[in-house]
């Protein structure tokens, strides 16, 4: 009998030890940018751009050349990068802290003056690294460790939702709203990435895919209840889909 | 080719463009909004990049990205949009980037005002950023010397992968003056491929970050730092001296346009048979430490005079290089007045006794 390799680590990603939590899917989502980073045949011609939040070490896993950014710069810093290489593949990987809060104003102007770059955002409602703070997406009374009695919307406002904020903007070519938590929403997740991946390559301004994601560490929750949570409490207020295409 | 009248503002914009900048971004900021409207239609001539930032936040992490591509780049502003760069100008040393910043200095603190001052002097030479980092710091006191200046940082910057800082007052920012740029060709690109991040094809990828969380590589990535400005202080240390030679009584100390004041008032005093003279840094970091430590210390010299216009930065380096060998005054004007002669001349007269 011949064995044959139907799966294995894209070339995009490195053969090294995780340091995310049990139950977390950024694992998950890096793989899929590696995936369609190989199947588009950019690895080697594509400058990643990291932020500040538990995927500050993506550099360890992806096998490509990539920037660490400061918290929430990553959309000016990818801008520098492609505006003077514009035959680069350049994406920025950021969480919500990052990208929704201290990092608001690069993500809207880099995606309203159309950079030629994708961003994929990933949001679990939290700040991971720090240690389960109060992020712009945390939820109508979630507990957290800044929010211990609850999101106050009274005191703090409502939960932004980026995919609908960048949306609204004239400029952006792709703005999508995906998920990680089963395998299902996996596959389709890395479907908008590729097309998010695909318009850049042909030079189509700015795509961004937000992904929803678990943080069972500070959520307090397990793995599997994590998923539950992601998918009873998140997507009711994130909800799944396309919010702009220009086809 | 002749010499051309210029507003110091574009003479920079030109600078940049000669000495091979490929891309500049910048946010509007008086007194020096004239760098970016003049390299807003000269860059994409030149086939370069202009591009206006939403801040002066994103204008240096643009600096930034495109520094880590293999760009030559810079960016220019005034003092609180300097204030805005200093977490880029941290990263870029941390991660041990290439960049030129310019800083055309006007009145502080916070919004103070739009007219020349020095006060910045503390924030470009001590750090301004958070951790132990320097930028490379110039300091021009005429237009000329200012694209002179603008393309030697392009090459320093290279030569130690660093940002290099060229500060210079509201007055060298708007003064007009002749400009001369027969000669002066763009530095030579130092070697980008050994880090780069500009695609990892036929190679292992390149990483560019600051950020080492082993405590003995970050006390490495600081030690590596520390080499490079301990290599500065011997090979880049520059100053202008004048009217020395004779030991003079009085040495005033002063840099950019402060120092143009201040030989005006050596001619002046030396022509009522005063012993004067003057020391100017052109590299405020590195310091020119030792030169101006033996001048202090030679006999004939009784007093110095630091001129500045901020309320005394320049001062506390002359103190600390000098090691108290003579009596050190100050003169100073801020807010955006620039001192005149006379002033600067009672000042330096009262300590002829």
């Amino acid at each position: 009998m011949t064995l044959q390799t139907t799966f294995q680590r894209p070339e995009s990603m490195r053969d090294t030890v995780t340091h995310y939590c049990p139950g977390c899917t950024h694992g998950v989502i890096h793989r899929l940018v590696a995936e369609v980073l190989d199947e588009l045949g950019v690895r080697e011609t594509t400058v990643g751009i990291g932020p500040v939040g538990c995927s500050v070490l993506i550099y360890n896993y992806f096998n490509c050349d990539f920037q660490e950014a400061a918290h929430g710069r990553a959309p000016a810093v990818a801008t520098g990068v492609k505006r003077v290489r514009p035959d680069l593949t350049v994406f920025t990987y950021q969480g919500d802290g990052d990208l929704a809060s201290i990092g608001m104003g690069e993500i809207l102007h880099a995606a309203n003056r159309g950079e030629k770059i994708t961003t994929i955002f990933v949001n679990n409602a939290i700040y991971g690294m720090t240690g389960g703070q109060m992020a712009p997406t945390t939820l109508p009374d979630q507990v957290t460790s800044t929010s211990p009695l609850g999101r106050d919307v009274g005191q703090v406002g409502w939960p932004v939702r980026m995919a609908e904020v960048i949306a609204q903007l004239r400029t952006p070519a792709f703005v999508t709203r995906v998920s990680s938590h089963t395998p299902l929403h996996a596959v389709k997740a890395k479907a908008a990435i590729k097309r998010a991946f695909t318009l850049q390559q042909q030079k189509r301004c700015y795509s961004f895919v937000e992904v929803l994601s678990t943080c069972p560490t500070n959520w307090g929750k397990t793995p599997v209840e994590a998923t539950k949570w992601l998918e009873q409490s998140m997507i009711p207020y994130y909800p799944l889909g396309v919010k702009k295409d220009v086809g | 080719m002749a010499k051309m009248l210029m507003k110091g503002a574009e003479a920079i914009g030109e600078a940049g463009v000669r000495a091979g900048a490929q891309a500049y971004f910048a946010y509007p900021i008086t007194p020096q909004t004239e760098v970016a409207e003049y390299l807003a239609r000269r860059m994409p001539e030149a086939g370069g990049v202009f591009l206006q930032a939403e801040s002066e936040v994103a204008a240096s992490q643009m600096i930034f990205g495109a520094a880590a591509a293999g760009a030559r780049v810079f960016t220019s502003s005034s003092s609180p949009g300097v204030s805005l760069m200093a977490e880029a100008i941290s990263y870029l040393a941390g991660a041990q980037l290439p960049a030129v910043l310019i800083n055309i200095m006007r009145g502080g603190p916070g919004l103070g005002g739009i007219l020349p001052s020095q006060a910045d002097y503390f924030q470009a030479t001590k750090g301004g950023g958070h951790g132990d980092y320097h930028c490379l710091v110039l300091a021009p006191s005429t237009i000329q010397e200012t694209v002179d200046l603008t393309f030697e940082a392009f090459r320093l910057a290279d030569k130690y992968r660093n940002p290099v800082m060229l500060v210079g007052d509201g007055m060298i920012g708007q003064m007009m003056e002749p400009v001369d740029f027969e000669g002066r060709e763009a530095p030579p690109r130092g070697d980008v491929s050994t880090w780069a991040t500009n695609g990892c094809k036929g190679r292992d990828p390149h990483i560019v970050r600051s950020l080492f969380l082993d405590p003995l590589r970050l006390e490495a990535n600081n030690h590596e730092l520390q080499a490079k400005y301990d290599q500065m202080k011997r090979e880049e240390v520059r100053f202008e001296t004048y009217q020395v030679d004779d030991e003079p009584e009085v040495l005033m100390v002063a840099y950019g346009t402060t120092a143009r004041i201040a030989c005006t008032v050596v001619d002046d005093l030396r022509a009522a048979g005063r012993k004067v003279g003057l020391f100017r840094p052109i590299t405020l970091y590195p310091f020119p430490e030792a030169e101006l430590r033996a001048l202090a210390q030679k006999p004939g010299v009784k007093q110095v005079l630091v001129v500045e216009m901020s309320m005394g930065q320049l001062i506390e380096d002359v103190e600390r290089v000098t090691r108290a060998a003579k009596p050190i005054s100050f003169f100073g004007r801020c807010g955006g007045i620039v001192p005149s002669p006379e002033e600067v001349l009672d000042a330096a007269s009262k300590l002829f006794a």
